[in-house]
């Protein structure tokens, strides 16, 4: 198909360009897929290489590693604790023996019974002491299912700190043991050892003299790191302050500089509307400089503390390596520390010290505060959704219902795809779930469509009309509309559905005032399909229109007024000044809330569930499937099926399942055509 | 007359040549919009490419910002003078401002009507519920909605009908209160630290986590009750219990629900961090001293919206109690009133009542907390 250039497509009238769109739409459609495919294709490559690295990273460090590093492919946390990170190195080996403890005792248990998920129910005997009918259990398939899945989080989450471990020992050793060093070290030890050889008569200092030398040390140091501090300290805070009031003072005089500027201009303009314009130029201009300066500022400001943290840290750390060296030398006596000294300076010069406990303490607030800040969130997050979603996924595999979820039969096992067959109807199903089905899909999605636009449209429309100029009470229309927000949707919603009840008093005032039939119905099991749909979509805006009246005010707001005064000079109605500025501007807007409020509506539990409870019922598919009624949404009937008397849990993940790949479909497609998609980095 | 008429006939033509006009220079204006930005583009990636460190790079970027904008605004003032000049001016200004006042009138009292109507439908069944509530002569669903007889029986029924021990009203209001106050106060905490997190701090993996949390939402999250109910069942935290389990599985996957906060977040100006670092705050005192007590109002909002949820929740509520009527929230125990037709034709206007009661201090407290709701919602509906 051709591909028009902007000013081609310029051009075209109104009805091309919307053929055009189409057109596009359908000829992309086997790019997504080949773009999708590729997608796939790369995600598996790249997972592959990245695992194959991780191999390959982990055999190459075993070879290069020394005996520390060796030894931590076994007792995880040993090269740490060896090398003196002792908090780290103790939290490897803790968790690494609470896993083995685990495993050892539960997680194999539960694994090895995966493949079958049990196979010794529970069992009634007769026990003659108590002369009565006792039950002994054994396994349990829930359970097995569900530790076995944690297990299986276990053991993937030690692998991670085993690698982890493996990491944290490479490091070390690029750090400590570069060829440079230990040679250093090496020579260091031979020259030493020589210097004694050629002089028998040396001898160590005694034990006295040692410690008032050590002492007398610790004195000259600790007054030396202490010294180091106030001065420093000082100096970086004037520095500070000296930055930050020369810049309020730039600041305040390009704003006193800017008024002046201002007033005079403005002096020399007549119209009302230009000077509002200047206003806002100005503003913004103003707001651009201001940010230039505290850019400087901001610039100059950080270069400093970064010079103040480097320094200080850095000079408080050596002074700290010579108090200890000068300490082992007072050990040593003084010929051999000489020596020792002297090698010391060049091993140093190889690079930088390892990170110590404190320092990883004190990261947790600063460099990993966001490990901090997310571990509670995200530990959450893993056990009550994570964990519950593979769960039930895995459950759509299994004939996991009522009939084995009791007390005399517990165990279930994999069936495979045949779930599935039963939904679908692919091959031998059952009629009753694929009817229905179809039916419910069907209704989801409809439902979906018109109750999102419904209230799109309906709640815009509101905003518009209270927001209009001349509308008095704006405040106290809002304020009534939100009611419904306000109050919990198990209070209005029930009472709507009692209104509206066979035995509710408008179908009362209806037969008794408008000679409605008695037989007509609303929402009961009586009702027409059709009525009942209906019904709930307009219940549905009266419980929508407020949340989009609040979100259209918002942005209404934000829409420059001098758009709709210049449309209104060009001459454009109201309608036209809709369908222009404002439709176009709240659609680019709230592009990505109309998709999340799609596929919000499609899991619209509270509303169905409420109002109808999915009556009236579909005909021919009875009490197997849950009795599904012709108002059900996907998620309705899931929560039904659970509830019946079979309790099909498998077929109600099969359903899930269902829905997931639905929504994640729709939400592929239109992240794909929508033309809004935001950086996130804009707004800061 | 003549004057008059010749408005009208002018009118058609003069209004055809200004609306071409106007298409044209807004179509020009555009196309050369779009081939700026385009060649833009183009010569911002050479000059990207060019450079290695990412402060320059960003530099850079934001310096071509401010260009862009110029530059497009000088294009958009170009072709409004050229439209200025090139308008026929005049005549179908002065007639349209004969209607004006007449049309603006008949406009604003149709919205009035219209909005008087909406009024009308929207507090329709609230005053219903509030007049039942207080009717006395039956307790049966009736056609018609003043009562005969007026009183506060069946508000005195919900409180005296059962003990507090045995799971009257009073209980379920009470576990209601507690369940809300404990779900609002972890809630927030838990998606502070979670939105602030992933919208202020840059770390490895953050694009993944959101993503994967992305996923997670488009599963049903129905199908998690059924397991959690089992585990929660296992721990003894069910039935008479229930109010711990509550707790812990409302709090649990709140961190999911960032989005609104995180767009607050957003929008605060990032200098605010650099500035309090510069001035040796670490993370956590960012965090403490200078994020936190600029967020008011979205710590305001998650308040409200997390001490909401659980105050209207029903479906969680009644899978994890529905037997003991010492462990249920009022949704559980009002709905339980009125599950089967007996019961409706005997606790009808007494469910009206308890709505009543319930709903009073979550309105007025809504009502009073409306302003930082709006900002929350608006907020994050833009921002995604």
């Amino acid at each position: 198909m051709k591909t028009y250039s902007d000013l081609e497509y310029l051009r075209l009238n109104k009805f091309q360009k919307f053929l055009y769109k189409v057109a596009r739409f359908f000829v992309g459609i086997p790019r997504w897929f080949l773009n999708l495919f590729i997608a796939i294709g790369n995600f598996f490559a790249k997972a592959g290489i990245y695992i194959k690295d991780e191999v390959v990273d982990v055999f190459m460090t075993f070879k290069n590693g020394d005996w520390k590093t060796r030894l931590s492919y076994v007792i995880v946390g040993f090269g740490s604790i060896a090398r003196g990170q002792l908090l780290r190195g103790f939290l490897f080996l803790i968790f690494e023996i609470i896993f083995i403890l685990y495993t050892a005792l539960y997680g194999w248990y539960w694994i090895a019974q995966m493949g079958t998920l049990g196979t010794k129910g529970p069992y009634k005997y007769y026990d003659p002491d108590w002369d009565t009918y006792v039950t002994k259990y054994y396994d349990d398939s829930f359970k097995i299912l569900l530790y076995s899945i944690l297990s299986i989080f276990f053991i993937v989450a030690f692998l991670y700190t085993w690698r982890l471990n493996i990491k944290q020992n490479a490091i070390a050793q690029d750090i400590l043991d570069t060829p440079a060093r230990k040679a250093l070290n090496k020579e260091c030890k031979a020259e030493v050892k020589n210097y004694l050889s050629s002089h028998p008569d040396y001898k160590k200092p005694d034990n006295e003299a040692v410690k008032d030398e050590i002492a007398k040390i610790n004195e000259k140091y600790d007054a030396l790191i202490a010294g180091l501090k106030p001065d420093n300290l000082k100096a970086y805070k004037k520095m500070v302050k000296e930055n930050n009031a020369s810049r309020a003072s730039e600041i305040a005089e390009l704003k006193k500089q800017n008024k002046v500027e201002l007033k005079q201009q403005l002096l020399t303009i007549e119209t009302k509307q230009e000077r509002k314009k200047l206003i806002k130029d100005n503003k913004q201009s103003l707001g651009e400089r201001i940010a230039e300066i505290e850019m400087k500022y901001g610039d100059k400001a950080s270069e400093f503390s970064r010079d103040f943290n480097l320094n200080y840290n850095h000079e408080k750390r050596e002074l700290e390596q010579e108090r200890k060296f000068l300490i082992k030398c007072a050990k040593d006596g003084k010929e051999v520390s000489d020596i020792k000294n002297e090698y010391r300076k060049k091993v140093e010069a190889c690079g930088k010290p390892l990170v110590s406990d404190k320092q990883d303490l004190e990261s947790m607030l600063d460099n990993q505060f966001h490990k901090t800040l997310l571990a509670l969130p995200v530990t959450g997050i893993v056990i009550f959704t994570v964990l519950p979603i593979f769960f039930m996924i895995l459950v759509a595999f299994t004939n996991y219902c009522a009939a084995n979820d009791g007390h005399f039969n517990n165990l279930f096992t994999w069936v495979g795809l045949e779930n599935f067959n039963t939904l679908l109807n692919w091959n031998t199903g059952s009629k009753a779930y694929s009817a229905a089905f179809g039916e419910i899909l069907g209704w989801t999605l409809i439902w979906a469509f018109f109750a999102t636009f419904s209230n799109y449209f309906l709640g815009m429309f509101v905003a518009i009309m209270i927001n209009k100029k001349g509308i008095k009470l704006k405040k106290v229309w809002r304020t009534i509309l939100v009611l419904t927000i306000a109050i919990p949707q198990f209070i209005s919603l029930l009472y709507v559905s009692k209104m509206f009840a066979d035995n509710g008093f408008i179908k009362a005032w209806l037969v008794n005032y408008f000679g409605v039939s008695p037989k007509f119905s609303f929402i009961g099991d009586a009702a027409e399909p059709w009525v009942a749909r209906l019904t709930v979509i307009l219940i549905n805006i009266w419980i929508g229109i407020p949340y989009l009246m609040l979100i259209a005010t918002g942005i209404l707001m934000n829409i420059p007024s001098d758009l709709y005064e210049s449309a209104q000079i060009d001459g454009a109605n109201v309608w036209q000044q809709y369908t222009k500025i404002t439709l176009p501007y709240m659609l680019f807007v709230t592009g990505p809330y109309l998709l999340t409020s799609f596929i919000g509506n499609m899991n619209n539990f509270n509303v169905i569930y409420l109002l109808t409870g999915g009556a009236p019922k579909i005909g021919d598919v009875g009490g197997a499937a849950g009795n599904p009624g012709y108002t059900d949404l996907l998620v309705t009937w899931l929560f039904k099926i659970t509830q019946s008397d079979g309790a099909y849990y498998n077929m109600a993940s099969v359903i899930g399942i269902l829905v997931f790949i639905i929504v994640s479909v729709i939400s592929l497609i239109v992240f794909n055509i929508m033309p809004s998609t935001r950086n996130e980095e804009d707004y800061q | 007359m003549e004057k008059e008429k010749k408005v009208v006939e002018t009118n058609p033509a003069q209004e055809k040549t200004a609306d071409q006009i106007i298409k044209e220079n807004t179509a020009l204006r555009d196309a050369e919009i779009k081939e700026l930005k385009r060649k833009n583009e183009a010569e911002l990636k050479q000059r990207l490419a060019s450079t290695d460190s990412k402060e320059e790079r960003k530099r850079i970027k934001e310096q071509n910002k401010v260009d862009l904008y110029n530059q497009i605004s000088e294009i958009k003032n170009k072709y409004n003078d050229l439209l200025a000049h090139s308008l026929p001016s005049g005549a179908n200004k002065d007639k349209r401002h004969m209607g004006m006042k007449s049309k603006r009138i008949i406009g604003n009292t149709t919205i009035y009507i219209i909005l008087i109507i909406m009024t009308f439908i929207w507090l329709f069944p609230f005053v219903c519920i509030l007049l039942q509530s207080f009717r006395v002569e039956s307790t049966h669903m009736v056609g018609y909605i003043i009562p005969k007889q007026w009183g506060f029986d069946n508000y005195i029924n919900l409180f005296t009908k059962k003990a507090f021990n045995d799971g009257g009203f009073g209980r379920w209001y009470f576990n209601t209160l507690i369940i809300s106050i404990f779900v609002a106060l972890i809630q927030t905490i838990i998606v502070l630290c979670m939105s602030y997190t992933l919208s202020r701090i840059r770390f490895k993996g953050r694009k993944f986590l959101m993503n994967f949390m992305l996923i997670l939402g488009m599963f049903p999250g129905m199908l998690t009750m059924i397991i959690l109910y089992r585990v929660l069942k296992d721990m003894g935290l069910t039935e008479s219990h229930a109010i711990p389990g509550l707790i812990l599985v409302y709090v649990a996957s709140s961190g999911m629900g960032y989005y609104v906060s995180k767009g607050f977040f957003d929008t605060l100006p990032k200098s605010l961090d650099e500035a309090a670092r510069v001035d040796g705050a670490n993370r956590a005192q960012v965090f403490f001293k200078v994020i936190l007590p600029l967020s008011k109002p979205i710590v305001i909002y998650t308040l409200l919206t997390a001490f909401m949820g659980p105050w209207g929740d029903y479906i969680f509520a009644t899978y994890v109690a529905h037997h003991e009527e010492t462990g249920m929230n009022v949704a559980v125990g009002l709905q339980n009133l009125i599950s089967s037709e007996q019961s409706i034709n005997a606790n009808y206007t007494m469910f009206c009542a308890g709505g009543v009661l319930v709903a009073i201090p979550i309105t007025i407290l809504f009502m009073i907390l409306q302003k930082y709701y709006v900002e929350g919602v608006t907020g994050g509906a833009v921002k995604g």
